[in-house]
């Protein structure tokens, strides 16, 4: 029986485990240095905030690894020996393998800070960042005040969960908005207004010059850019992430920023794939990264690599880009490619709406001359992912999209809508005479 | 040494504490409780009727003002910090002593009523003597236990039903469901069969909304003969009674799932939804609990359906020329109706069935009719062996007082809001039945969009493990979900919604969800 042994155990690597044994009879063994059962990583924030505890995060109960012939192993991998096709485990024990999938993952970013390894100074992405931020900052008698730095998903996160125990919150982006590189200004805009509502001290075009250490080497206060000293007992480094990669320095495996792949997810070297975070496209797909650090196409990449070790070689095509997140309290989707606005693409054309006095808004992008429908975002309206997906399929123009929004509505039901709104506002920028037409369920579940 | 595997459980120390001014409002709040213990105690209040108003007012106004100070001040949004820090929703020590307080409570209610003042045959004395004025105004009547357990409840669910609106401002279907319930709370069942009971002194207390088998003493032979007794009015209820088990509750259930009821209209379903909400997460969502679950709950309809044709068919006559329904046709007709169930489900819905619903259905089924089959064997005397009146005394004490009341409710803090509503309601079991075979509601998974938080499964009072289904992009058709709606709202991508729709595509299940290649998910789906 083939040995197919897969390091981490994130949804990366769990999706590949679960698609081989209902494909196969391989035998299934994850390592992970991280924890003993796979949790939902992007939940860790709710374990602090107490909606859940950490049991509730894991989304397989602990009988399901045993039931499916799944073994676990809790263990650092510290060498990978392609020519005996053997693993390290912590400098002490060796495992055999048929075939390995890497699923190892991230890791944040540092760039090199004065007093950024401070005791009191930290990231958020494993649960023993968790871990150790109830003991950086566990109330705000110990933490009275926190400074995160860097304004992406994470430290939106990082600023939410310590605001859940009233501890102060600065917040240093380097962006002239938050997140603006990314999302469009009206968006963005909007966002910077909610997290002030947060009473977030949020602090826009400003980086992070040094960190202060007090005598006992723990983090006292910090020095931006623009000079100003703020006092502080914890520091959150959100700068994004980037591949964990550096245990395979020296294994052959060829590494860029990740670990290289081929469309088949197969590394340089024979039997090894890696996939998740961790991996690197040699060409990116399409508008893609060629390291995409995101849920979604970590799980799409478990479901591929799967099909391929169980003897049916697949490509990694992921299907139409979408993605999601939450602000605070308001909720984001994206379907297709909406950019910024700096970051715009020459044919791409913006339509934005913006609610009168709710944190509701979105912007759809679309080509200027054909007016073909590229990519929609949206703030406090949920949208159908189906919907979405069939549209761009069948490349509808922007049109197309206004006149059917209320099919792709997934709003609770008696919710106020907008539909007739965004027509109005559309209609009077660009001279149309769009009329919604009415929800049809027959529309939306013609659906594959 | 690898220092990856530390585990630093320590414990946090969020804001759990309360505002000064909440702490003013549960003081506030437990005065008015303290005034009905004072009672207990038979200190004799000068104006009752006044005390009375006090006493109310003062736990009205102790919730609203907690609510206020809690939610007012805070963004609308998920108001969810804390939850498992705090001692009264984590099982804690408050959360022990609440619900064996409660449990208390119920035992004296069910089973010592005299300790809260009624007195056979005589004025009453106590807490009860202190709902008279109460109940007086508004039946005519002097007040029983009952009566007092209705006010608070009613109390209740309009004082916490005004926190739940608040907590969830930003979601109209839990503003409007909660309207809903505190209506049909009020009117249906408060007002409404206290003023009949004022125009009608004939007519036997009922609640409309309270439908059999939820109401297992609806068919028995003294609310017959009241009905019989009050004339077209109760003519009419009685009608409207069997119509809302055969006709109006499977329409309803078939085009909105069994929500319409069970967290729209059904008074424990408006207590467990308003009071319980704080509750509702600890609700047990292992896959033993849901085995348990299916065995007992169905077992308890198998109970009330063998109770209640036994009564019934204990006051029938066997003349057929005094009354065209007799013993003989009445067993022969829940015969019939039970086999028509029972086929239909068996043939048309038979893939549908786990293994042991399926063993459990045949089981059941053939125990049934084995014993009403019994009836004619044996001619004259007990039907299912046991006498009716045994049966009627089991259930009641079994299921209607210890199930619904004393663990139900009283155990709340301990295993969630919705212990008797997903164990114990047997007219819940049959909602769901339905809901689950034939019924055009669902909970819709949005695409690949769900990231395996957890939060609909935590949150889900039902114990409903809706996660399992949402990263499956599979959508969530189960019996036991009474549509409250909270999954959608604690879901921080938007997955998940409740809906109506079309039968085609209920149920689906994907191996590989929307987001990734088209030919892999037609391949690998289509295979399935």
């Amino acid at each position: 029986m083939e040995n197919i042994v897969i390091i981490g155990n994130g949804i990366a690597g769990v999706t590949a485990a679960r698609h081989i044994r209902k494909n196969s009879n391989k035998r299934i063994i994850i390592i992970s240095a991280e924890t003993d059962h796979f949790f939902s990583r992007t939940a860790l924030m709710y374990v602090y905030m107490g909606h859940m505890k950490f049991e509730h995060i894991k989304p397989y109960e602990d009988w399901f690894w045993k039931k499916n012939r799944i073994e676990l192993l809790r263990g650092y991998v510290s060498k990978v020996d392609h020519q005996k096709k053997e693993l390290q485990i912590e400098d002490a024990r060796t495992l055999k393998y048929d075939k390995l999938i890497l699923a190892t993952g991230s890791k944040p970013n540092k760039f090199g800070w004065p007093g950024q390894d401070l005791h009191g100074v930290q990231g958020l992405y494993s649960k023993q960042d968790l871990d150790l931020l109830e003991i950086n900052a566990p109330n705000k008698e110990v933490c009275k005040r926190a400074v995160i730095v860097g304004g992406g998903l994470i430290g939106i996160e990082l600023a939410e969960m310590l605001r859940s125990r009233d501890i102060p919150v600065t917040f240093l982006v380097r962006e002239k908005s938050f997140w603006d590189v990314v999302l469009p200004d009206g968006e963005s805009g909007m966002i910077n207004e909610h997290i002030l509502d947060h009473h977030i001290d949020l602090r826009l075009e400003t980086n992070l010059h040094e960190i202060l250490a007090d005598e006992n080497g723990r983090v006292k206060a910090i020095i931006t850019d623009k000079e100003e000293i703020i006092e502080c007992q914890m520091v959150g480094l959100t700068p994004g992430v980037s591949p964990n990669v550096s245990f395979l320095n020296d294994s052959g495996i060829e590494l860029g920023r990740g670990i290289k792949v081929n469309r088949f997810l197969e590394t340089n070297v024979k039997d090894i794939y890696a996939i998740g975070d961790c991996a690197e496209q040699h060409e990116p797909i399409g508008n893609r990264r060629s390291v995409e650090a995101v849920w979604y196409t970590g799980r799409m990449m478990g479901e591929t690599v799967a099909q391929s070790i169980c003897g049916n070689r697949t490509e990694y095509k992921p299907g139409h880009w979408f993605n999601s997140a939450k602000f605070l309290d308001i909720e984001y989707q994206t379907y297709g490619w909406v950019f910024s606005t700096q970051g715009k693409k020459a044919h791409e054309q913006h339509f934005h709406w913006r609610h009168p006095s709710e944190y509701i808004c979105l912007t759809i992008a679309f080509h200027k001359e054909t007016r073909k429908f590229l990519g929609i975002n949206t703030f406090g309206i949920r949208m159908r992912h189906e919907i979405f997906d069939k549209w761009l399929n069948e490349e509808r123009d922007v049109m197309h999209v206004i006149k059917y929004l209320k099919d792709a509505n997934f709003d609770p039901e008696f919710y106020a809508v907008y539909e007739n709104e965004i027509a109005a506002k559309f209609n009077s920028e660009f001279g149309t005479n769009l009329k919604p037409e009415k929800k049809n369920w027959k529309r939306i579940f013609a659906i594959g | 040494m690898s220092t990856l595997d530390k585990s630093m459980e320590l414990a946090g120390q969020p804001p759990v504490a309360l505002s000064r001014f909440q702490k003013v409002a549960v003081i506030l709040g437990l005065s008015g409780l303290f005034i009905i213990l004072l009672a207990g105690f038979n200190t004799n209040f000068p104006n009752k009727g006044m005390w009375l108003i006090i006493s109310l007012t003062a736990m009205f106004i102790g919730v609203f003002w907690f609510t206020k100070e809690a939610y007012d001040k805070k963004l609308k949004g998920i108001k969810n910090d804390g939850v498992w820090f705090k001692s009264i929703s984590s099982k804690g020590l408050w959360g022990w002593i609440t619900g064996i307080t409660l449990t208390g409570f119920y035992i004296v209610l069910y089973f010592f009523p005299e300790f809260l003042g009624l007195v056979k045959n005589g004025a009453n004395t106590g807490i009860i003597a202190l709902f008279d004025p109460l109940s007086k105004l508004l039946s005519g009547n002097s007040a029983s236990q009952w009566f007092v357990y209705g006010t608070l409840y009613t109390v209740a669910i309009l004082a916490f039903g005004i926190k739940f609106i608040s907590k969830y401002r930003h979601n109209r279907y839990e503003i409007i469901r909660t309207i809903s319930v505190m209506f049909f709370q009020l009117a249906f069942a408060f007002m409404i069969p206290e003023i009949m009971a004022r125009l009608n002194g004939k007519l036997p207390y009922y609640d409309l909304k309270n439908i059999w088998p939820l109401n297992y003493y609806n068919f028995e032979r003294y609310r017959i003969n009241a009905f019989i007794d009050s004339g077209d009015v109760g003519m009419a209820m009685l009608f409207f009674g069997i119509l809302s088990v055969f006709v109006i509750s499977p329409i309803l259930t078939y085009k909105y799932g069994k929500r319409w009821y069970c967290s729209w209209v059904c008074g424990c379903g408006g207590l467990a939804e308003t009071a319980g909400d704080a509750f509702r997460q600890l609700s047990d969502k292992n896959l033993s609990a849901w085995k348990v679950e299916r065995w007992v709950v169905h077992s308890v309809v198998v109970f009330v359906t063998l109770m209640t044709t036994a009564v019934i068919y204990s006051y029938l006559g066997n003349d057929t020329s005094k009354y065209w329904l007799t013993k003989n046709t009445f067993l022969i007709g829940v015969a019939l109706l039970l086999t028509a169930i029972f086929v239909l489900a068996m043939v048309f819905k038979r893939e549908q069935f786990q293994k042991d619903a399926r063993y459990g259905a045949i089981g059941y089924f053939v125990i049934i009719m084995a014993l009403i089959g019994f009836h004619f064997l044996s001619g004259e005397g007990n039907v299912f062996l046991f006498k009716s009146e045994t049966l009627r005394k089991s259930y009641g004490f079994l299921i209607g007082s210890i199930f619904s009341g004393v663990i139900g409710t009283g155990f709340y803090p301990v295993f969630g809001n919705r212990v008797w509503c997903r164990f114990g309601c047997p007219m819940a079991a049959i909602l769901g039945f339905q809901q689950r075979l034939f019924s055009k509601f669902r909970i819709t998974t949005n695409g690949g969009q769900c990231i395996s938080c957890g939060n609909c499964s935590t949150y889900c009072e039902m114990g409903i493990d809706v996660r399992a289904y949402a990263q499956k992009g599979e959508n969530i058709v189960r019996s036991s979900c009474v549509g409250c709606g909270i999954c959608s709202a604690v879901c921080p991508r938007g997955v998940l919604k409740l809906e109506n729709g079309p039968l085609k595509g209920r149920i689906k299940s994907n191996e590989v969800l929307l987001g990734n290649d088209v030919d892999l998910m037609t391949l690998v789906n289509e295979n399935n």
